[in-house]
């Protein structure tokens, strides 16, 4: 019997995916559910694994194609040639960060100064939409590609892996460096300018006297490490006070689709965390049903993923809110911009020991400005505030998580 | 009963019988009529390219280019020759034996393709029918699937100088001269009056052009006419802009030619006046009234892009359709028919024909002139190389001319190129490539090309786009 390998579904956010390298020829045998070749996406590389052994016949799409899901890959027939070939699992494990652009070249000809312009740009000739003669690539198509993707105006960012190249005007001490965006970075441009073209944005702000916070962290800190194996860290206080606050509030936990309001009733908390591919956001499912510990662990888990790009689709899709940590880089005070098609994001920032005036004396706190950015087509200004107030009350008051109230 | 056919070609030119041959290829049943006759009374396949214009030119210009520089070039080569003679009539042979050589060939062709060459007359029918009236015998109605139209295009005569096939003679005549007129007129300094112009100079005509604009080559860029303009008064080419033939009377010892310039009214006598201002479509007797085949204003067959008539199933191509009167725009026209026929994806790219005079030096471009580009507000890069720093000009004592790269400024892709200089004509073709692969100048930049060769000029003249020439200084 024969099986097609086909592109496995692709969340809807994902439009398409590159095809990197494949780890089989044909005529080599596969074991069950071993890697076949890996697809890249904007936001992971996906596998693709055997859905039983056999033996490649045939390849259909080659390295450096661009597929979508449905796509016939290969054919494979179905035959116990498995155990000589079961053990190939470090070829699966190689760091996927680079985009093989090299190999993704072969396929498709080129003339020498698209060549030239693609290997001085890193980029894959399969980025590049074809004008010439059969849809061939141009130069100009390359330098029109080159244009359109500087022209989105990257803020100098936490991700841009720096495989750049300097091109223009070096000026004796001058210099400018064009960098052209990964596809992380321009789905990350993307994204965060759809929200802000689509939602009513608007920020509410208030700040939290965690006092309370820090001296639970403090008293338990190592009973917590010894019991559950993590460290009691903030973001569980933060994700567990949100979650509460999101039951009481329903709007902010919903969102917009069309003139339709979807409510969800789970709470899939995303994390904003910074990794050498880029800002992503892993979400941490029915955050609500977890303890402090369970969260810390399963935020960890994700932290890792991000950092070694193991992360999977799964882990960056859905989600019903979110919180961001601009506190670990300094930040003040800031106003996040939402991970659409979510309605509201909490925004996170640094401790300072600031005097607050509490029973008429003045003393010092260690305090945290808060800052909510909430879809205002969703949400009123009320529900927005009280929202924050409820977070603010329960971190001020830790007790309060307990007994949920 | 009468034949049939999946298609009838009517015209057996570079147009008809390569739609003919392709058709037949693609697995139909084809016949292809033809009613050519040469001045020997003789059927011949092969139209006026074969027959009458492309080829048989060319042979003259090869034997006429051979004398001159027998006489001219030689000596400077260190070849003693002695006294050069001509011997017009070996020449003329040579010219014969080789159109008959081609000719024939075509022939051949439809024998080796299965395709029916029938030598008669076609006439378009309504309902899919052509009626075949053949040279020797009784009319017949042959019916076709599909009909093409290729019946081409004739010299265009004028009233004030009507052909007496003697002393006022069309292109054809100028080739068959069998003696080398004393003094030889031409109307028309266009591709053809250049040529014959060019031909009997070399020969020993003391030759005069007229010409009614203004401009010389008006057609090609502006720095290519201006080199073969001082290069043709070098030769010997006496050509005249902006003269208005008001008059053409046969004299004692030939012909005498009215004109005006702007200096007023002018004449001149020659012995052979050849008037050469161009072709018009031939479509008297193609078709009937009723076959619903229409004309536009100049004559020429309407058809869309595909080369449809207004009757489905009847295509028409080459010089009877609108566009440049080019042997290879009319094959290429008749391999795009013969694939439409058969369902097939085909398409014709107007933009990137080469255009090619064979004069000394050869003229050929393709894309746009300067002067389009300017006009068209592209913002573009020019560059030149000129034969005379190439060592293969140089050895070849053919040192005029250059190539001339037009780029967009924006994303370098190569807009025209203009060669004047030797093989033109054939250096052409790379630039036609590029065009056809929307190629930019870097493209051909990082092409390696061989040396010594002609060639080395598009490179360096791409090269000289961006200022970065290695054989010649940059501006």
């Amino acid at each position: 019997m024969t099986i097609e390998i086909k592109v496995p579904p692709l969340p809807e956010s994902v439009s398409d995916a590159t095809l990197v390298a494949w780890h089989k020829a044909v005529g080599e045998g596969v074991a069950r559910d071993e890697n076949l070749v890996d697809l890249e996406t904007d936001k992971v590389v996906l596998e693709v694994p055997a859905p039983m052994a056999g033996t490649i016949s045939k390849i259909v799409v080659e390295d450096g194609a661009t597929v979508v899901a449905g796509d016939l890959l290969a054919i494979l027939d179905e035959g116990e040639v498995a155990a000589a070939a079961a053990p190939a699992p470090e070829k699966t494990v190689e760091k996927k960060s680079a985009p093989a652009a090299k190999e993704a070249k072969g396929p498709v000809k080129t003339s020498p100064a698209v060549r030239r312009l693609l290997d001085e740009h890193d980029l894959d000739a399969t980025m590049v939409t074809g004008s010439g003669k059969d849809g061939r690539i141009t130069k100009a198509d390359v330098m029109a590609f080159l244009k359109s993707d500087s022209s989105s105006d990257v803020a100098p960012g936490d991700s841009a892996p720096a495989v750049g190249v300097e091109v223009v005007t070096e000026g004796l001490a001058r210099e400018e460096k064009r960098v052209p965006m990964t596809r992380l970075r321009a789905r990350i441009a993307e994204r965060l300018v759809d929200a802000q073209q689509t939602a009513a944005m608007l920020t509410t702000f208030n700040e939290v006297d965690l006092t309370e916070v820090m001296a639970l962290r403090k008293r338990y800190r190592d009973d917590f490490e010894k019991a559950h194996g993590v460290r009691l860290g903030f973001m569980s206080f933060f994700a567990k006070a949100s979650v509460e606050a999101l039951k009481k509030f329903p709007a902010v936990n919903a969102s917009v689709e069309g003139s339709d309001i979807i409510y969800h009733n789970y709470f899939d908390i995303g994390i904003a965390v910074s990794s050498d591919r880029g800002l992503m956001v892993p979400v941490i499912r029915d955050v609500d049903q977890m303890s402090f510990a369970d969260f810390e662990g399963a935020l960890n888990d994700m932290a890792g993923k991000a950092q070694d790009g193991t992360i999977s689709m799964d882990d960056l899709t859905g989600g019903t809110f979110t919180i961001t940590n601009g506190g670990i880089f300094g930040s003040m005070m800031s106003t996040p911009i939402l991970n659409q098609p979510q309605s509201a994001i909490l925004g996170m920032h640094s401790i300072q020991q600031r005097p607050m005036v509490v029973d008429g004396e003045i003393v010092a706190r260690p305090m945290m400005y808060l800052a909510v950015t909430y879809d205002h087509r969703i949400i009123d200004g009320k529900e927005a505030v009280q929202f924050l107030v409820s977070i603010k009350d329960q971190l001020e008051d830790p007790s309060r998580l307990l007994l949920q109230v | 009963m009468s034949r049939s056919f999946d298609v009838v070609v009517i015209g057996a030119g570079p147009a008809g019988y390569i739609a003919a041959i392709r058709a037949a290829q693609q697995g139909k049943t084809v016949a292809c009529i033809d009613e050519w006759k040469n001045k020997n009374g003789k059927n011949a396949f092969g139209g006026t390219c074969l027959n009458a214009g492309c080829i048989p030119s060319k042979a003259l210009l090869e034997s006429s280019e051979l004398y001159h520089r027998a006489g001219h070039e030689f000596k400077k080569h260190g070849i003693k020759t002695g006294n050069v003679e001509m011997d017009i009539a070996a020449m003329q042979k040579r010219r014969a034996s080789i159109v008959r050589q081609l000719t024939g060939g075509i022939a051949g062709l439809f024998k080796a393709n299965k395709v029916e060459g029938l030598v008669g007359h076609g006439k378009l029918l309504k309902n899919k029918q052509v009626e075949f009236t053949p040279v020797e015998g009784d009319k017949e109605i042959i019916s076709a699937e599909h009909i093409v139209l290729a019946s081409g295009s004739e010299p265009i005569e004028l009233p004030i100088a009507k052909f007496d096939d003697d002393r006022i003679i069309d292109s054809w005549g100028a080739l068959e001269l069998d003696t080398v007129p004393e003094s030889l007129g031409v109307v028309g300094a266009g591709v053809i009056g250049l040529e014959l112009g060019s031909v009997w100079a070399r020969l020993g005509s003391e030759v005069t052009i007229l010409e009614a604009m203004e401009d010389f080559l008006f057609m090609a860029d502006r720095d290519v006419a201006k080199v073969a303009a001082a290069d043709f008064k070098k030769q010997g080419l006496d050509v005249r802009l902006g003269a208005k033939v008001s008059k053409a009377t046969s004299a004692k010892k030939g012909v005498k030619v009215e004109y005006e310039d702007k200096d007023g009214a002018q004449s001149i006598e020659v012995e052979k006046l050849v008037v050469a201002v161009g072709r018009r479509p031939v479509t008297s007797g193609l078709f009937a009234d009723d076959a619903g085949i229409q004309l536009d204003e100049r004559g020429f067959i309407v058809v869309d892009d595909e080369c449809r008539t207004r009757v489905k199933g009847v295509y028409a191509i080459g010089d009877c359709v609108r566009g440049p009167m080019l042997a290879h725009k009319g094959s290429e026209e008749g391999v795009m028919v013969a694939d439409l026929i058969v369902g097939e994806i085909a398409e014709m790219n107007y933009d990137v024909i080469p255009s090619v005079l064979y004069t000394n030096p050869e003229i050929a471009w393709a894309g746009k002139t300067e002067a389009e580009v300017k006009e068209s507000g592209v913002a573009y890069k020019t560059g030149q190389f000129p034969f005379m720093a190439s060592g293969r000009a140089k050895a070849m004592e053919q040192t005029s001319g250059f190539v001339k790269i037009i780029s967009s400024k924006e994303d370098d892709e190569i807009l025209g190129v203009h060669i004047v200089g030797p093989m033109a004509g054939e250096l052409i073709s790379e630039a036609v490539l590029a065009l056809e692969f929307s190629a930019s100048t870097e493209d051909i930049q990082r092409t390696i090309h061989a040396h010594p060769s002609l060639a080395e000029a598009v490179h360096e003249a791409a090269l000289a786009v961006d200022n970065k020439a290695l054989n010649f200084p940059n501006k």
